[in-house]
């Protein structure tokens, strides 16, 4: 019987491997805020991941029980005042490709049992930092 | 420098596909292919003179007013009836009544003719069934919280306004292009946006009170 030519195994197997450290993206930023994301059905997707900027709404996660257990939002890598938004946001638009710049999206992970009051003031500085664009992000409920 | 000619050994490779088996499961573990989904909202512009703007008049049959109150109670105020409590499904079933106005009832919003036209590069498109057509653009939904509502009521019952708006788009894809409305392209879609056009309003959330 005829041996099966595997010399093209480690060809194939690059080629899978290189497609996956393409597609891979490191997590760039340390979430400190525990949040459970509500659920929905017939949610959109994100199209461009790049014009998207994430605020997290919740409460610092255990090894960060030092900023208390109220609600607490995180810009980036570190916890932010309302306030903070508005530049933040700014910023992050400045930091964008033009392309993206047109159509940035503000994700917001908020969890579940945040008051809507922090919330409310957030979208007030996003409408005055001018994103309108928002997303309230979520998972898909799955259907039993 | 030997100019005889040496045969190199190759070098044995067997072990390659090993290699790469290792690094593959790596960035298979490490990838993290979630696409984020969730709810689309649009905010309105931000306010200049918040004190000089008088607010525009509203008919009482154009507004349905959804607060959802401390306790994540949904209180519904339309037209002259006294307010009442109801669910989130009632709530999108009562949001898609109120938008179309199927039945023309006198306690919906009124309808009107409108042009719905849709200019791409110089070139208009109307609905099949014509560029003139009743709507109900003059009415308003208005998203009203208090501080203390929790975030999952709220998302629930955004969920169902927007949701009511998808629905009835779907429909009129159904009625106008024969196919469901994500199945349309993208002129098609901005028709069936510009038919119902979402109005949803998110009033500052109340300060005081329960």
């Amino acid at each position: 019987m005829p041996e099966l030519n595997t010399s093209s195994l480690p060809d194939l197997i690059f080629s899978i491997l290189f497609f996956f450290m393409i597609v891979t993206s490191m997590r760039e930023e340390e979430v400190k805020i525990e949040y459970k994301l509500p659920q929905g059905t017939n949610l959109s997707k994100i199209e461009r991941k790049t014009a998207v900027v994430n605020i997290y709404v919740g409460s610092p996660s255990k090894q960060y029980a030092q900023y208390g257990t109220g609600s607490r939002i995180q810009l980036n890598d570190r916890f932010a005042e309302v306030k903070e938004v508005r530049s933040f946001v700014e910023n992050e638009r400045n930091n964008m490709r033009q392309a993206d710049q047109a159509v940035m999206k503000v994700a917001l992970k908020v969890d579940q049992n945040v008051q809507m009051g922090i919330l409310t003031d957030v979208k007030m500085e996003l409408r005055h930092a001018r994103a309108l664009s928002l997303m309230y992000s979520a998972d898909e409920r799955n259907k039993q | 420098m030997g100019k005889s000619k040496r045969k190199v050994p190759g070098i044995n490779a067997s072990s390659t596909a090993d290699i790469s088996f290792i690094l593959l499961i790596f960035f298979l573990v490490v990838t993290s292919m979630n696409s984020s989904t969730g709810l689309n909202v649009r905010l309105p512009e931000p306010p200049e003179d918040e004190e000089l703007q008088d607010p525009p008049k509203i008919k009482k049959r154009n507004s349905l007013i959804v607060l959802v109150n401390m306790e994540n109670e949904i209180m519904i105020t339309q037209g002259e009836k006294p307010p009442y409590q109801i669910d989130v499904d009632e709530l999108r079933q009562l949001a898609k009544e109120f938008i179309s106005n199927d039945e023309n009832r006198v306690d919906y919003p009124e309808k009107h003719a409108e042009d719905i036209v849709f200019e791409d590069k110089g070139v208009e498109h109307v609905l099949p069934s014509g560029r003139q057509q009743m709507v109900t653009s003059k009415h308003v939904i208005s998203l009203q919280t208090h501080r203390g509502t929790n975030y999952n009521t709220y998302f629930e019952v955004s969920q169902a306004l927007y949701g009511a708006y998808d629905e009835l788009r779907d429909e009129l894809a159904k009625k106008e292009f024969g196919k469901p409305y994500k199945n349309l392209d993208e002129v098609q879609q901005m028709l069936c946006r510009l038919y119902y056009k979402t109005m949803i309003s998110e009033a500052e959330p109340h300060k005081i009170g329960g």
